[in-house]
């Protein structure tokens, strides 16, 4: 092994025996601008003292791109949404329209509230979720894949809907359970990295990760258009990269695992306006 | 972009990016490409005076994929010369080139787009008059890998 | 190429003579830069939009060569002062030679 590997491999096990500190740079904010512009937590047991949406965290060009509508290239997602709204797909002859009529009535706070609670299934299912549920018991038609254009599109669709609204999932009854599995899994440290959610998001947000500027990890801008891969992202494939890049096995897209993370997180935002599409790094 | 690394992949693109990151402690992060050449290329062998044209970029890339650049000749007004094209380079990314924009006279000589690049590095922007004048303006942007954002 | 419509703006449609019209176009495309390989390790052939044209009447108004360093869903803003009324083509063009087109109309007094 080469000087400079066997150097890399050194740093690499040090960062990996916990030494997360060290990793996290304590050089305080570069980006003060995100100061000030958080909201005030629900109660005093909330573990944040301020909520603040992931918006504030990026530059001021980024902001720029998500302000403007026409610009924000997340909304190429949202009106192909918007055209298979209206389209009937599948051995019934329907399409959402047929049921839900103009969505932006019918769909208006649905997306600020999930994941919900499903009688039917005995477990949360999040937008993603109602969708190929909808197509598959109304219209008779096949699912779409996670990560599809088509269902990210229409997640896109169905959450802008409730843009400006504030998040609200509902965490009580049948839902107390997985909000308790959800919170476990975001103070659980994974991966070679040995980072749990909250490491970051929670005791270093407004610091540096390496190049990263480290933002609360919100979930009310997704799906978001994410500069890095210049397209729109639904959250579990966020939250899948997460992990990978603490080197641990991520959870599948969709799993119990991260339906219990998602209410857990969208509960931690708790008032932060809807912003899908959002724009972040 | 592919994220479907298996563990030993995953590692050894991490050991990759500590040593490359080693590496550029030393000097710059990549090679640079024939910038140079493409600038003759435009100019056909002139030297663009520096100044009139105003480049603006971020002085920190958000991502590297998604950069918004500006570009704008100044002083020209009542000259009679006008902006033809402004050519834009990227001397640390896989190929020089990055855009050329083409002008009317009808034009205002200003235009906006967003680019991607690969390294921290000096942008230049080059534009050519109607008169065969060039004129030129360069800008630094760091542009980081690393991190969680990936 | 591109699915969705392109998207244009401009800060105004009708102008005085010697005013400024700004211009706003956004297009859905993924601008594949043929450096990425897939999970295999095949490189995915290069397929970007090279290049961009606005024309008012037929006759050339602002334009762009573009190159793969273009980001995805490429944007443009441009300025001009029209001197006649008419009809505004945009043109976006692939590497495989593929055209989309949109148009606006503006009126100049």
């Amino acid at each position: 092994m080469s000087p400079r590997l066997a150097l890399c491999a050194m740093v690499l096990l040090a960062i990996a025996a916990g030494a997360a500190g060290v990793a996290l740079a304590q050089n305080g904010p570069d980006r003060p601008h995100w100061q000030g512009h958080g909201i005030k937590p629900p109660d005093k047991n909330f573990p944040l003292p301020e909520i603040v949406s992931g918006y504030w965290f990026r530059t001021k060009e980024t902001r720029a791109i998500q302000d403007d509508d026409f610009n924000n290239p997340g909304f190429f997602a949202v009106e192909q949404g918007e055209q298979l709204w209206s389209k009937p797909d599948g051995a019934a002859g329907k399409s959402c329209a047929s049921c839900h009529q103009d969505a932006a009535a019918s769909m208006k706070g649905v997306g600020a509230a999930m994941p919900k609670w499903s009688d039917a299934l005995h477990k949360p299912v999040n937008l993603e979720q109602q969708i190929n549920i909808c197509r598959s018991e109304r219209m008779q038609a096949a699912p779409w894949k996670f990560g599809s254009a088509e269902l990210t599109a229409m997640t896109a669709f169905v959450r802008f809907q409730s843009r400006g609204l504030p998040v609200a999932p509902r965490v009580d009854g049948p839902m107390a359970s997985w909000f308790e599995k959800g919170k476990q899994l975001y103070y659980t440290r994974n991966g070679q990295l040995d980072l749990a959610c909250a490491s970051c998001h929670e005791r270093n947000y407004g610091r540096n990760l390496r190049a990263d500027f480290l933002s609360q990890g919100q979930s009310n801008g997704f799906p978001v258009y994410r500069l890095r891969d210049q397209r729109l992202v639904p959250l579990h494939e966020r939250m899948e990269g997460c992990i990978f890049d603490v080197r641990g096995i991520p959870y599948a897209p969709l799993s119990d695992e991260f339906l219990a993370l998602e209410l857990y997180v969208a509960w931690r935002g708790t008032g932060l306006p809807v912003e899908t599409p959002a724009v972040r790094n | 972009m592919s994220r479907r690394l298996n563990r030993r992949e995953a590692l050894n693109v991490g050991v990759g990016a500590f040593a490359a990151g080693l590496a550029s402690a030393a000097g710059p992060a990549r090679a640079l490409n024939d910038y140079a050449g493409e600038i003759k290329k435009f100019t056909g062998g002139k030297t663009p005076v520096e100044g009139r044209v105003k480049l603006e970029l971020p002085e920190l890339a958000e991502n590297g994929n998604t950069v918004p650049l500006s570009v704008a000749v100044d002083g020209l007004a009542g000259e009679g010369a006008h902006v033809q094209e402004i050519l834009v380079v990227a001397p640390a990314n896989p190929n020089a080139r990055v855009i050329r924009f083409r002008f009317s006279a009808l034009s205002v000589p200003e235009a906006s787009t967003r680019i991607r690049l690969a390294a921290t590095q000096d942008v230049i922007a080059v534009a050519k008059l109607s008169d065969g004048t060039f004129f030129s303006a360069s800008r630094q942007i760091k542009v980081t890998i690393g991190g969680c954002g990936g | 190429m591109a699915e969705a419509k392109p998207r244009i703006r401009l800060d105004k449609k009708e102008v005085r003579r010697g005013e400024t019209v700004d211009v706003k176009t956004l297009v859905s495309h993924i601008m594949e830069t043929g450096l990425r390989k897939d999970a295999s390790g095949k490189p995915i052939p290069r397929m970007i939009i090279n290049t961009f044209r606005c024309e008012l009447n037929g006759k050339f108004v602002f334009g762009c060569d573009l190159e793969s360093a273009v980001s995805a869903n490429p944007y443009f803003e441009f300025k001009f002062k029209p001197t006649e009324s008419g009809v505004l083509k945009f043109t976006w063009i692939d590497d495989e030679g593929v055209r989309t087109e949109a148009t606006e109309t503006i009126t100049v007094t």
